[in-house]
């Protein structure tokens, strides 16, 4: 994909972090926050929107509860009580929680507000079994400096429940998960390219580890993004997990817009409004035409008895083949992934992409002539139950009209491939209220003194620190930057000076990088392989020389363990040392007269590639230089 | 407005002539923070209860504010609308009364307010599914919480159950607080004991402004029963299990609430249920043969003496409070919730007796709650029983209470009261328990 220029497209991004904090006890109960397979027990429940929100509230929600959606949760016994099973009310807030999320406020040089009120948020997805989730804002503004990026808000919330399976009818979920406490930070629109975002996710995820204070491992955090282009519209992008996928998926939410933008200008250019096109907009039942088609999806549709709906969308040939994202994404795909989520319907054909897929051009034709349609028309086919198919169409023809418009308002899941899927329109305004069980917690001083404790130090402090231990400025700011600067700390405190902290922050950085320039898979490799290479040094096992060698190998071959591989270059002792020089010595004797003094690299090169980093190259040295005197003289 | 504002908040606000919902701005250093006022629900009169656009509130204080200023004032549609309306449609098969308590409520987001809506409409808008079962009448009776109940609100509700009967409803909704729910239950069982339908109390343990309250399931369940049931019983419908599976129907007379918060609070204590109910098929199936049909009629005979008192008997129960009570106030009666069998310390025993001389009414149940009491069976029983005590087989305290009450209300000589609190008037005396009667826990 060829690059957009993002400053001439007015690209915004903004973060919103959600980061689980490492307390013993959830967020409002006394609950452990591990997560936890196995349960004995399940509840089934229904949400229901509540009084005052019916008519207003989001259609994906409104749809579920129509279509009965039961949710059913696992109830593990070490980590969830009766306040996750919504039998309790909420006990007060974790203060370790409250105080860990204000260290981080002060950390961003956000300003704390002076109460703290917990709020419902209305989440109807069964993800939490309230159907609301609990928040509170802790403080407000800030700035992440060396990125000139602004913090709005910084959020304590509770965590949702662990989905584990869905189908049409029924989602499961464990409750292990529910009320882990989350602090979430939201960075103002001012990220102003893909890379840019995914560095300042590194980096306010590096503060976070800092503090020493929250969960490490997969899941434990997760981004959500907010695009925008000029003209567009701020899209949220839910549950982004892995940071390297930030930048593609920036990149290609930037050219959904821009190519969306596109489709309004063409829909005007060919003098389409939308009064056109819903007053030409014909829908009919043609299962008739597909009685023997060929069409295995249309077939089975229709076996399973389903209908066959054909959709005349007016003057729009070409528009629904258009590719938002090249390769991967056409407007047509919008419209299915809207009759997925609110009608609950697959299978859905469109002119653009046929014939194909087992459908004819004679049935097309037949379709078109149903239809009364022109080859300037588009045609969309759809199979499914009489009642899905009503609310088909009535969503199709919402989302055609929303061309007109740009790019409508949407929350939208990001895929694994750094592309994103609808997931349910945005709520207009935040649907909120206070949680009147827990009481207004007012900000004290002395909550604040507790605070500052947990308050991690500054990068600028770091550096000094750093070079005082020896690291050189370019390696010090080299692992200031990295992700594993909390194990670069972590591993200090355990093996220096025993194992020098140069030799520990190259490993994290340098060696690494070396690993991968070999071919190496460096993501196989974890901080517990680190942590075992570096105290096989601190134990004299190993010698700091073998520490690239091994990682090589380890990441080039298949199914072993890094402790065999280490095992194959542990030291050898030093009388099989001083046997192996000898005799490779002896055996070069005529060489070595020859050579005298310059004698010592041909032997060191021997030798060196006879114990393959399995003895500290320092020592070898010392070894030969003192038996080639004796044999020389 | 800014009544919910006090001291210097208060002042600022109104020098200003902000009121409550205004749009303000405020700045606090190099913040600057824009939202909606709220009314203050801090206990520090220091702060303002600000609500941002993001939809959160936040607490500022008036330290260090170097500026607020009103940006807009509320627009005067937003102002609440009060609105309560009494309905009285047409000829309905069921009426709704409400008590109190939020079984169906809306929420005002703004303040988090929650204000009960009882309209007939405004049910039908929260749970549709009623005109499935049956032609609804609502009817707001008072509104109060639960905790307050009286003796002299059981007589209204009773009076417009008979009313509603004789409108030629065919069973009766009951929408209360869940705390005294029982006791209510109890009150309308010995107050109508000829009904010409059931009289089916709901509550709900989690309010109805929440996506996952109980209400709608047990108002529906509650619907179905009052339009199937056979009998002519008041019943408490409520939640079966913590999942939203089924609602059990207890009698009125036999059910407590065991929990304080689960969704599964109220049990049948030394009874079956007489009914469940399947709301996801509209059904209802009877578990309990042993019930009281329906009347021709709907008798009215609602009195209460509250001259009464409940007595938790326990180890060190200072004999002088006792006596302070028997002999200084004008009580007439006390159920004790004995130990065990039903004893309390024999140092109590020649109160008793010269309170029943005195015609004061002692009743014994257990404070096991499960089970009935036997006196004959240890020394100290004998003992209270010859002091006069009268053993009230396996009647739950509260209910032996409200029972007195109404006893009271209507009988004044001891013996008499003493055979009408041992007669079975409307199920409350159980003559029979079986084995499956006491609930089991599982830990493994």
């Amino acid at each position: 994909m060829s690059e957009l220029n993002y400053e001439e497209l007015g690209l915004k991004v903004g973060l919103e972090i959600h980061q689980q904090l490492n307390t013993p006890h959830k967020l409002f109960c006394n609950c452990s926050t591990n997560l936890e397979e196995e349960y004995k027990l399940t509840l089934e429940r229904y949400l229901r929107p509540a009084l005052s929100e019916l008519g207003e509230v989001d259609v994906a929600a409104l749809f579920e509860w129509k279509k009965g959606k039961k949710y059913v949760y696992r109830i593990p016994i070490t980590t969830s009580c009766l306040v996750e099973a919504d039998e309790e009310p909420p006990h007060a807030i974790n203060e370790e929680a409250l105080k860990i999320a204000l260290a981080i406020a002060m950390a961003l040089n956000s300003n704390i507000v002076d109460e703290i009120y917990v709020m419902r948020k209305i989440v109807i997805d069964g993800s939490n079994t309230t159907g609301f989730q609990r928040t509170a804002i802790i403080a407000l503004g800030g700035m992440l400096k060396d990125e000139e990026v602004s913090i709005q808000s910084i959020a304590v919330e509770e965590d949702a429940a662990r989905k584990i399976d869905e189908g049409t009818d029924q989602v499961t979920y464990s409750l292990d998960r529910l009320g882990i406490p989350l602090i979430e930070i939201s960075t103002g629109p001012d990220i102003r390219s893909p890379e840019q975002a995914e560095r300042v996710a590194l980096k306010i995820g590096q503060l976070l580890r800092m503090t020493g204070k929250v969960k490490r491992g997969i899941g434990t955090i997760r981004q959500d993004l907010n695009i925008s282009i000029k003209g567009g519209t701020k899209i949220e992008i839910k549950g982004v997990q892995k940071l390297e996928l930030i930048p593609d998926i920036v990149r290609y939410e930037a050219i959904r817009q821009f190519n969306l933008l596109k489709i309004k200008e063409e829909l005007y250019r060919r003098g389409l409004t939308k009064e056109l096109v819903l007053s030409n907009f014909v829908v009919k039942d043609v299962t008739e035409l597909f009685k023997n088609t060929n069409s295995k999806i249309i077939k089975n549709g229709i076996e399973k008895g389903g209908l066959v709906y054909g959709i005349r969308a007016y003057k729009l040939k070409g528009v629904l083949g258009w590719e938002l994202i090249p390769k991967k994404r056409r407007f047509g795909t919008e419209i299915a992934d809207y009759v997925r989520a609110l009608a609950g319907l697959g299978g859905l054909f469109h002119s653009d992409e046929l014939p194909n897929y087992g459908i004819t051009e004679e049935e097309i034709n037949k379709v078109r002539e149903a239809l009364n349609a022109t080859t300037e028309d588009a045609l969309i086919l759809i199979v499914g139950e009489r009642e899905r198919l009503d609310k088909a169409v009535e969503v199709i023809k919402d989302r055609i009209l929303l061309a007109f418009d740009g790019i409508p308002k949407e929350t939208r899941g990001a895929l694994d491939d750094g592309t994103t899927k609808f997931l349910r329109p945005q709520p207009g305004s935040a649907r909120m209220y206070p949680e009147t069980d827990i009481p207004p917690r007012r900000i004290d001083e002395k909550l604040l003194e507790d605070a500052k404790k947990l308050v991690p130090e500054s990068p600028e402090s770091k550096m000094k620190r750093y070079i005082v231990l020896g690291l050189s400025e370019e390696l010090a700011k080299e692992i200031i930057r990295d992700p594993r600067l909390d194990l670069f700390e972590e591993l200090v405190n355990k093996y220096s000076p025993r194992v020098p902290p140069v030799v520990i922050a190259s490993t994290i950085t340098n060696t690494l990088k070396y690993v991968k320039s070999k071919g190496g898979d460096i993501s196989k490799i974890n901080e517990e392989d680190i942590e075992e290479l570096i105290k096989s040094i601190y134990e004299s096992r190993i010698s700091k020389d073998s520490i690239s060698e091994i990682l090589v190998e380890y990441t080039t071959s298949k199914n072993v363990e890094l402790k065999d591989i280490i095992r194959k270059y542990e030291v050898l002792p030093i009388e099989e040392l001083e046997k192996i020089i000898d005799d490779i010595i002896n055996s070069n004797l005529d060489e070595i007269r020859k050579r005298k003094d310059k004698a010592v690299n041909l032997i060191m090169s021997k030798v060196m590639s006879k114990v393959k980093g399995r003895a500290d190259g320092k020592i070898v040295l010392e070894l030969i230089r003192s038996r080639l005197k004796n044999v020389i003289e | 407005m800014q009544e919910n504002y006090k001291g210097k908040a208060y002042d600022i606000l109104k020098n200003l002539n902000i009121e409550e919902g205004d749009l303000i701005e405020i700045k606090k250093g190099d913040l600057r923070i824009r939202g909606i006022l709220l009314p203050s629900y801090s206990k520090d009169d220091r702060i303002f209860v600000i609500k941002l656009d993001n939809g959160y509130n936040i607490g500022i204080s008036i330290d260090n504010i170097t500026e607020i200023k009103p940006i807009e004032k509320k627009s005067s549609k937003d102002r609440e609308s009060e609105r309560r309306e009494v309905h009285n449609g047409a000829k309905s098969e069921i009426k709704i009364i409400s008590t109190g308590g939020t079984i169906v409520s809306r929420v005002e987001y703004e303040t988090g307010a929650v204000r009960p809506a009882l309209t007939t409409e405004e049910i039908i808008q929260f749970l549709p599914e009623i005109n499935e079962i049956a032609k609804v009448d609502a009817e707001v009776l008072f509104s109060i919480l639960s905790e307050n109940m009286k003796p002299e609100f059981w007589v209204k509700i009773a009076e417009s159950v008979k009313k509603a009967f004789d409108e030629g409803n065919t069973g009766i909704v009951i929408a209360h607080g869940t705390d005294t729910m029982a006791y209510t239950a109890s009150a309308l069982a010995f107050s109508l004991r000829s009904l010409q339908g059931p009289v089916v109390l709901v509550g709900s343990q989690r309010s109805s402004d929440r996506p996952s309250s109980d209400s709608a399931i047990n108002l529906l369940s509650a619907v179905i029963t009052a339009k199937y049931a056979p009998f002519g019983e008041v019943v408490v419908n409520m939640h079966a299990e913590s999942s939203d599976t089924y609602a059990l129907v207890h009698r009125g007379v036999k059910v407590r609430k065991m929990h304080s918060s689960r969704r599964d609070a109220f049990q049948s204590v030394n009874d079956k249920p007489l009914a469940k109910v399947l709301w996801k098929e509209r059904k209802l199936v009877m578990l309990n043969e042993k019930y009281i049909s329906k009347k021709d009629e709907t008798l009215l005979d609602a009195k209460f003496d509250n001259r009464v008192f409940l007595l938790y008997y326990y180890p060190g129960l200072d004999r002088d409070f006792l006596e302070q009570m028997l002999t200084n106030t004008k009580i007439r009666g006390i159920i004790i919730a004995g130990t065990g069998l039903g004893h309390t310390s024999s140092d109590h025993i020649e109160l008793f007796r010269k309170a029943t001389k005195d015609g004061i009414f002692i009743g014994m149940t257990t404070q096991c709650l499960f089970g009935r009491v036997n006196m004959n069976v240890y020394t100290t029983g004998r003992q209270l029983l010859d002091a006069g005590v009268t053993p009230l087989e396996d009647m739950l305290p509260e209910v032996a209470l409200v029972k007195l009450m109404w006893v009271l209300a209507h009988e004044q000589d001891l013996e008499k009261i003493q055979n009408l609190m041992i007669t079975n008037l409307v199920g409350e005396i159980n003559p029979r328990h079986t084995l499956d009667l006491f609930p089991r826990w599982s830990y493994e």
